[in-house]
C-alpha cells in the first residue's frame, strides 16, 4: 500500500509541502471523490487500521468529516473526548497521546488551540499525526480542500487571483491557503481591517488590501473567513456593524465582481455578518461543494500517510 | 590555609589593565601578589597555556529556592556556577515567596554559605511581593545582604512607583535592575513579534514593549538621579536608547545574554520550548545590534538569565510552557566560541563584562586580581573542545538551547577565597 510520491508520516502543514506533494494529494482526492458517487461508498484501503480523532478544541464538522473519511476507507475510528490538556492542568498532551498510541493506534488526528501541538505529538509518536487545525497556525486539510475546489472549478490554480478576506491574523485557514496557493502559482490578496492583517504578511508573496471594493472586480475567488465576535470584544475592530459595512459580502458588492467569481467560506458561516444569506446560497457560492470535497481530500490524506505510518511496518 | 602559586598562565585582569603571562600568589584566601616573581608556595598550579582571570560573576540568575527546589536549589545552582567557571552569582528575587524582606535575603546568603561553593548575592524586590504596588523594605533588604533591587519578570508597570523605587534605592547606593517590558504591549505573547511568529500563528511580544520601557526607565533614572541597570537587552532600539543615554551622562548600564547574542527567533520554527524565554529571541538585525553594543561598550555585562524549569513544565505546547532557559554552565564556552574566537570581542572585553563590570554595578568587592582582594580566580583552558550535553550539567534542569553545540573553552579550575575546585 502507499504512494511512491508520498513519504511523509505526518501532515502538519502546507508550509513544508512541495508543489508535487500538494498535487499528489489533490490527484488522490480526485479518485476518492469518485468513490463517493458509488452506491457502496466504502473501500478497503485502511482495513485493520485504527484512527483516533483527538479534538482538544471543539469542532463538529471537521471531526465528522475526518471520521466519515476514515470509515469510508474501512478504518476503525475512535473519538477521544479530551476534557484534558496541559492547558487545563491535567495529564500532559504528550502523555495522553502516548497512552492512546499504546492502545495500538495508527493515525492520530488532532485539533488543538495551541500552535505546534500536532508537532509535539509527531515528535513522540510512531503513529501518523494529521493536523486538523492548531490555533492560528495551520489547517492543512482545509487549505487542500479549498484548493481542490478552486481547481475543480477553474481547471487550474496557476494565475488565479484569490482574495482571502477577514481576520488574517488569527486564521489558520488563511495561512494554509496562502502557503498552498503560492506554491501552485496563484496570486493571493489578503484583505481585511488593518488591525487584523499581520504586518509581515507580504513576505509570503501576498498582496495586502484594506478595501474589498477595490480588489473585488479583479479576483477569481473570494475566500471569506469567519469573523469571531471575541476579536471585536478584545478591541481589534470597533463593531460588527462597521465590519459588515466595510467588508461584508452582499449581492450589491458581488455585482461588481467577475461573473464567475467563486465565493468560498470554510464554515461555520455567520450569516448577515461576513456574508449575506443571498450570497451564501447564491449561484457563485461553492460552500457546500467545499464540504463534500473535504471528505475526498481527507480520505486522500489518510490513505497517503497510512502508507508511511511507522507502526504499520 | 595553604598558599597557592598559579604559574605561567596568561593573566587577564581588565580592572588593572593586565594581560600578560604572570604568576599569581594566593595566601590565606587572598591574592598577595601578581607579577613575574616566583615566590614559594604550598601548592603550585601550572597554568601554562591557560587564561587566569578574576572569578567570573553572573549577575542575573534564578535559583528557585525557596519554592521550586525540584528545578534548582542554592546548592545545585552553586555547583553549576563552579562547573561553569563562576565564583559569584546574583540571584533574582522571584522565588516563592519572593525576596522582599530582610529574612528572605539572609536565607539566600546563609544557604550559599552552608553550601560552601560560589558566593551568592541576593537581589531584593523593588516592591512587596513583586506586585508593583508598595515599595519593599529596601533598607532591611540591604541589611540581609541584598546588593541591588529588581522586580524581575514582573516589572513595575506604574511609572510613579518605579520613580519612587529609584529615588528610595539611592539612600543605599544600590542599583535598580529593570526587566523592561510594557505588559500592555506584550499581552499574551510567547515569542518575538514578527514574521516567524506570524507564520507559526503564535502571539508576539513586540520589541517596542521593551523599548518603550527602556525609554521610560532611563527618563525616570535621570529624573531621580539614580543608578539603573537594564537587564537582558534584546533589541536594536534598546541598544540605541542606552547608547544615547550614556552619551548624555545618565547613570545607566546594561547587560546582554549569550542567547540574545547568538540565536534568533527562527530557532522556534520547530516549536521547541528550549528557545522560549523572555525577552524572546529577536531577529538577526537585533542580534547584530546587540553584538555591536557589546563591542562598543554600550553593553557593560554578559549575564546568563539562568532560568531552570523542569522538563515536565517545558515539554508541553509552546504557548503554555514557562519562559526561561538555563545558562550558567554554557555562558563561558558560548561567548568564547561564538564571539571571542570569531573576532567580535576580545577575550579581555569578555572577561571585563564577566568580572569587574558586574562587580562595580552591584558594588561588591569582587572581579579583580588586585593585591588584597579575595582569591576568587577562574582558570580557563581556551583550547578545550567539547560538545554541550545538558545531562552532564550540575544544574537540576535541562532546558538548554545550546545542547549539541561544539564549543571551545572551559573553566578547568575555579578558586573561591583560596579554595580550589577542579572541573573535569
Amino acid at each position: 500500500m502507499g504512494n511512491k510520491d508520498w513519504t511523509r508520516k505526518d501532515l502538519l502543514g502546507l508550509e513544508e509541502l512541495s508543489e508535487e506533494e500538494i498535487l499528489t494529494v489533490l490527484d488522490t482526492a480526485e479518485s476518492f471523490k469518485e468513490v463517493s458517487t458509488r452506491s457502496i461508498k466504502k473501500v478497503p484501503a485502511l482495513r485493520g487500521k485504527v484512527v483516533v480523532t483527538m479534538f482538544i478544541e471543539p469542532s463538529t464538522r471537521t471531526r465528522t468529516s475526518f471520521s466519515l473519511a476514515a470509515q469510508r476507507l474501512s478504518a476503525d475510528v475512535v473519538d477521544f473526548s479530551a476534557a484534558t490538556s496541559s492547558l487545563s492542568k491535567g495529564e500532559s498532551l504528550k502523555d495522553t497521546a502516548l497512552n492512546i498510541e499504546a492502545m495500538g493506534v495508527d493515525i492520530v488526528i488532532i485539533r488543538h488551540t495551541a500552535p505546534g501541538a500536532p508537532h509535539l505529538l509527531a515528535k513522540v509518536l510512531k503513529a501518523s499525526v494529521i493536523n486538523a487545525g492548531d490555533g492560528p497556525h495551520e489547517h492543512p486539510t482545509q487549505g487542500l480542500l479549498d484548493i481542490f475546489t478552486m481547481r475543480e472549478k477553474f481547471g487550474r490554480i496557476k494565475g488565479l487571483k484569490v482574495a482571502v478576506l477577514g481576520d488574517i491574523n488569527h486564521s489558520r485557514v488563511a495561512r494554509s491557503n496562502i502557503w498552498g496557493l503560492k506554491k501552485l502559482g496563484a496570486e493571493v490578496i489578503a484583505c481585511g481591517p488593518s488591525t487584523l492583517i499581520p504586518s509581515t504578511i507580504e513576505k509570503l508573496g501576498v498582496k495586502v488590501s484594506y478595501n474589498i471594493d477595490e480588489i473585488l472586480p479583479e479576483v477569481d475567488v473570494i475566500n471569506i473567513l469567519r469573523i469571531q465576535l471575541e476579536r471585536q470584544q478584545s478591541g481589534l475592530f470597533p463593531s460588527i456593524r462597521e465590519y459588515t459595512r466595510l467588508f461584508g459580502i452582499n449581492s450589491e458588492r458581488l455585482s461588481r465582481a467577475k461573473k464567475d467569481v467563486l465565493v468560498m467560506h470554510p464554515g461555520p458561516v455567520n450569516r448577515g455578518i461576513e456574508i449575506t444569506p443571498e450570497v451564501a446560497d447564491g449561484k457563485n457560492s461553492v460552500i457546500l461543494s467545499q464540504v463534500s470535497n473535504g471528505l475526498a481530500v481527507r480520505m486522500a490524506v489518510l490513505y497517503l500517510v497510512s502508507g508511511v505510518t511507522r507502526s504499520s511496518e | 590555609m595553604e598558599s597557592i602559586l598559579i604559574t605561567n598562565g596568561r593573566v587577564i585582569d581588565p580592572a588593572n589593565k593586565i594581560d600578560s603571562v604572570m604568576n599569581v600568589l594566593v595566601e590565606n584566601g587572598k591574592i598577595t601578589s601578581v607579577g613575574n616573581k616566583k615566590p614559594n608556595a604550598d601548592k603550585v598550579i601550572d597554568a601554562k597555556g591557560m587564561y587566569v582571570t578574576p572569578g567570573l560573576i553572573d549577575m542575573h540568575v534564578h535559583l528557585r529556592e525557596p519554592g521550586n527546589e525540584d528545578e534548582e536549589t542554592i546548592a545545585s545552582g552553586s555547583a553549576a556556577a563552579i562547573n561553569g567557571g563562576f565564583t559569584s552569582l546574583a540571584a533574582m528575587p522571584n522565588t516563592e515567596p519572593s525576596v522582599d524582606n530582610e529574612a528572605s535575603a539572609e536565607f539566600v546568603y546563609l544557604q550559599a554559605k552552608r553550601t560552601g561553593k560560589a558566593n551568592i548575592y541576593p537581589i531584593g524586590a523593588i516592591t512587596k511581593g513583586r506586585k508593583g504596588v508598595e515599595l519593599s523594605e529596601m533598607g532591611q533588604l540591604v541589611r540581609g545582604g541584598a546588593v541591588g533591587f529588581s522586580d524581575d519578570g514582573d516589572p513595575v508597570q506604574n511609572a510613579s512607583i518605579m520613580l519612587r523605587g529609584l529615588t528610595y534605592s539611592k539612600m543605599f547606593g544600590k542599583t535598580v535592575i529593570a526587566h523592561c517590558e510594557d505588559k500592555t504591549l506584550s499581552g499574551n505573547g510567547v515569542m518575538n513579534s514578527g514574521h516567524t511568529a506570524m507564520t507559526l500563528g503564535l502571539s508576539g511580544i513586540p520589541g517596542i514593549s521593551e523599548e518603550i520601557t527602556v525609554h521610560r526607565d532611563i527618563a525616570l533614572a535621570k529624573a531621580a538621579n539614580a543608578k539603573l541597570h537594564i537587564a537582558h537587552i534584546s533589541t536594536a532600539g534598546s541598544v540605541e536608547l542606552v547608547r544615547n543615554a550614556k552619551k548624555k551622562g545618565v547613570s545607566v548600564t546594561c547587560e546582554a545574554t549569550p542567547h540574545h547574542l547568538t540565536l534568533t527567533d527562527e530557532y522556534i520554527k520547530s516549536f521547541d520550548t528550549t528557545f522560549k524565554m523572555n525577552p524572546p529571541l529577536r531577529t538577526k538585525s537585533d542580534m547584530e545590534a546587540v553584538r555591536e553594543g557589546l563591542k562598543d561598550g554600550t553593553i557593560d555585562v554578559i549575564a546568563s538569565d539562568h532560568a531552570p524549569h523542569s522538563s515536565e513544565k517545558k515539554d508541553v505546547e509552546f504557548n503554555v510552557a514557562p519562559f526561561g532557559i538555563i545558562g550558567i554552565e554554557t555562558i563561558l564556552p558560548v561567548i568564547m566560541t561564538e564571539l571571542v574566537n570569531k573576532g567580535i570581542i576580545t577575550i579581555s572585553q569578555a572577561v571585563e563584562k564577566l568580572t569587574v563590570n558586574p562587580a562595580r554595578i552591584l558594588g561588591i568587592p569582587k572581579g579583580t586580581l588586585s593585591t588584597g582582594a579575595d582569591a576568587d580566580i577562574t582558570i580557563i583552558d581556551p583550547n578545550y573542545q567539547w560538545v554541550i550535553d545538558p545531562d552532564k550539567f550540575k544544574s537540576k534542569s535541562r532546558n538548554c538551547p545550546f545542547a549539541g553545540w561544539k564549543v571551545t573553552g572551559k573553566a578547568v579550575k575555579v578558586i573561591v577565597s583560596g579554595k580550589v575546585f577542579e572541573n573535569t
